[in-house]
């Protein structure tokens, strides 16, 4: 039997999603779209020294885009800048817990991808597109 | 009446079992299955007939060119056309779009003329002529839609009375809301005010009569895969005296007559537009596969899917939190009737839907894993669905295989993927 992509971990994300607001006074704010979807996110980092002191996040889209995205942000909640920076696309994927297939790549990835480019933003770096993302091994800062 | 267990038998992809489920494939809009009788022809031309078209001596050469130039008549007469040469074959009804784009458009469009497309199109009838609104600087004009979906075709009479209306592009068939525009009465006026009309039918050639002379159409385009036949081959129709007016599309091999160091002289229609080796067997298929239909009369196969659409339309209207977009929604409240007025069917071939707070591609994943085929997204029609005010919606399409045994299920199947999304 093939593991339900909408496993109850997923589903609670998706339902009462966490971290789920915008802050007042963010260091960077970053918003992403995924043209073929529709689906949506705007991050907000609040970055003390060398720590992520709070994310804050607003968006709209199917279950495993939402539900990535909050799972992403109770993770980096409180993190050394150094441990956000060294992120990868595997460790989203450890994080679902479920197996995303290729249909739904750029659903499970949206939320790291607007990190990722919140970053290079507060870096003062250009944003990376949607192949960078998806076929990087280590995230920004290696 | 239709036999279907006689038709489903034909298509070997549909008695599949998927997880344990039989296959129920509601997504003929965005390609059909192929029947045993088009595969089989196409293994015979590749068994038997293989060999470049036109020009070659030998006789595989002669068969291949027979079986071609045999296709090209099939499309004639399916599409009632006066002259074989008025049928290009293209790769896509959207390379038979962009043809007309930039062929006829770049030699006979200028600045400040106007080309008229409805917010139902799909991007491959949008895109082209965005593209000559960059390039030439011509006016786009958009039809809009009522809250059923249907055109607002007073419209189109004030942009023709502004006098630089050059040409009409319009979908037979709306491959999201499956509504039908009101094509005799929009050729009538494009052309009494000297525009010219081009029909993008990729939606309604597999399931209407297409007549390219009763119609009186200038431009009409389509492909095979949604008619049954084989991916990779398209058609463009074209009245005679358009496409010799018009420049080549692509330059190579067999569009020309001579070619010199310094030029060229274009060969006549229909090879000036068919520029390098074509794609042979699957013309062959096309043909076969129009052949194939042609054993059924268009009034039952009309009969059959308006009656599934209707069914779609009873099966889904119920579910809580959906909203039918289009004529369907006015379809919920009063039956199938107000599906049709007359002989002309308002909505056909699909229909699409919103579940509130669920979204298309989470929908279709779940019904997917239980072997309903359904489609989710924009449907290539960004410009629709913003007007809708919608960013992705989910479609049911049918074909004429489709039962009313396969449209049941689907209730229960979205309740339930509802319910577990929903908190």
């Amino acid at each position: 039997m093939v593991m339900d992509l909408y496993a109850e971990n997923i589903l609670d994300h998706y339902r009462h999603p966490r971290c789920k607001t915008r802050l007042p006074s963010p260091t960077v704010t970053h918003d992403e779209v995924n043209l073929s979807c529709g689906d949506a996110v705007t991050l907000d980092l609040l970055i003390n020294g060398d720590h992520l002191q709070e994310i804050g996040w607003e968006g709209g889209g199917c279950a495993i885009s939402q539900a990535a995205m909050s799972l992403l942000s109770e993770k980096l909640q409180g993190e050394s800048l150094e441990d956000v920076e060294s992120l990868k696309k595997e460790d989203v994927y450890e994080l679902l817990g479920v197996p995303v297939g290729p249909r739904r790549t750029k659903c499970a990835l949206l939320g790291f991808h607007t990190l990722k480019n919140a970053l290079r933003k507060f870096h003062g770096e250009q944003s990376q597109g949607w192949m960078d993302t998806v076929e990087s091994g280590a995230a920004h800062g290696n | 009446m239709l036999d279907l267990p006689s038709i489903r038998r034909q298509f070997p992809i549909l008695s599949q079992k998927i997880d344990g489920k039989p296959l129920i494939y509601l997504d003929s809009a965005a390609t059909t299955q192929k029947p045993q009788a088009v595969l089989d022809r196409m293994q015979k031309f590749y068994g038997e007939e293989n060999a470049n078209v036109h020009r070659g001596m030998h006789v595989l050469a002669e068969r291949a060119t027979v079986a071609y130039e045999h296709a090209r008549v099939t499309v004639q007469n399916f599409l009632n056309a006066q002259r074989p040469e008025e049928i290009i074959f293209t790769k896509s009804c959207t390379e038979s779009i962009n043809l007309v784009a930039r062929s006829w458009g770049r030699a006979h469009l200028r600045e400040g003329d106007a080309v008229v497309l409805t917010v139902l199109e799909h991007h491959s009838n949008v895109v082209p002529w965005l593209q000559l609104k960059e390039d030439l600087g011509i006016d786009i004009q958009w039809i809009d839609i009522d809250d059923h979906g249907h055109l607002k075709t007073e419209m189109l009479d004030a942009f023709l009375k502004k006098g630089n209306v050059k040409l009409v592009a319009v979908t037979a068939q709306s491959n999201v809301l499956g509504v039908r525009p009101p094509l005799p009465d929009i050729i009538t006026k494009a052309h009494a005010h000297g525009a010219l009309v081009l029909v993008d039918a990729a939606q309604s050639v597999a399931h209407h009569q297409t007549d390219v002379q009763e119609l009186d159409c200038d431009f009409l385009a389509f492909s095979g895969h949604k008619l049954y036949g084989p991916g990779g081959i398209g058609v463009l129709y074209g009245k005679k005296e358009h496409l010799e007016s018009m420049p080549p599309f692509l330059g190579g091999g067999m569009m020309i007559q001579e070619v010199h160091q310094d030029r060229f002289t274009p060969a006549d229609i229909p090879q000036k537009f068919e520029a390098g080796t074509p794609a042979i067997a699957e013309a062959v298929g096309l043909a076969a596969a129009i052949e194939w239909i042609g054993q059924y009369s268009w009034e039952e196969i009309e009969d059959h899917e308006q009656s599934l659409i209707a069914a779609a339309v009873e099966t889904l209207h119920v579910i809580p939190k959906i909203t039918i977009l289009g004529p369907g929604n006015g379809g919920a409240r009063h039956g199938s009737a107000s599906l049709t007025t007359g002989a002309l069917p308002l909505q056909s071939g699909c229909l699409s839907f919103v579940t509130e707070g669920v979204h298309p591609h989470d929908l279709t994943e779940i019904l997917g894993r239980q072997g309903i085929c359904l489609r989710a997204g924009h449907h290539c029609t960004q410009p629709l669905h913003r007007r809708l005010g919608i960013t992705a919606s989910t479609r049911l399409s049918v074909g004429i295989y489709n039962t009313e045994e396969e449209i049941t299920p689907v209730r229960t199947a979205v309740i339930q993927a509802v319910k577990k999304l929903s908190s």
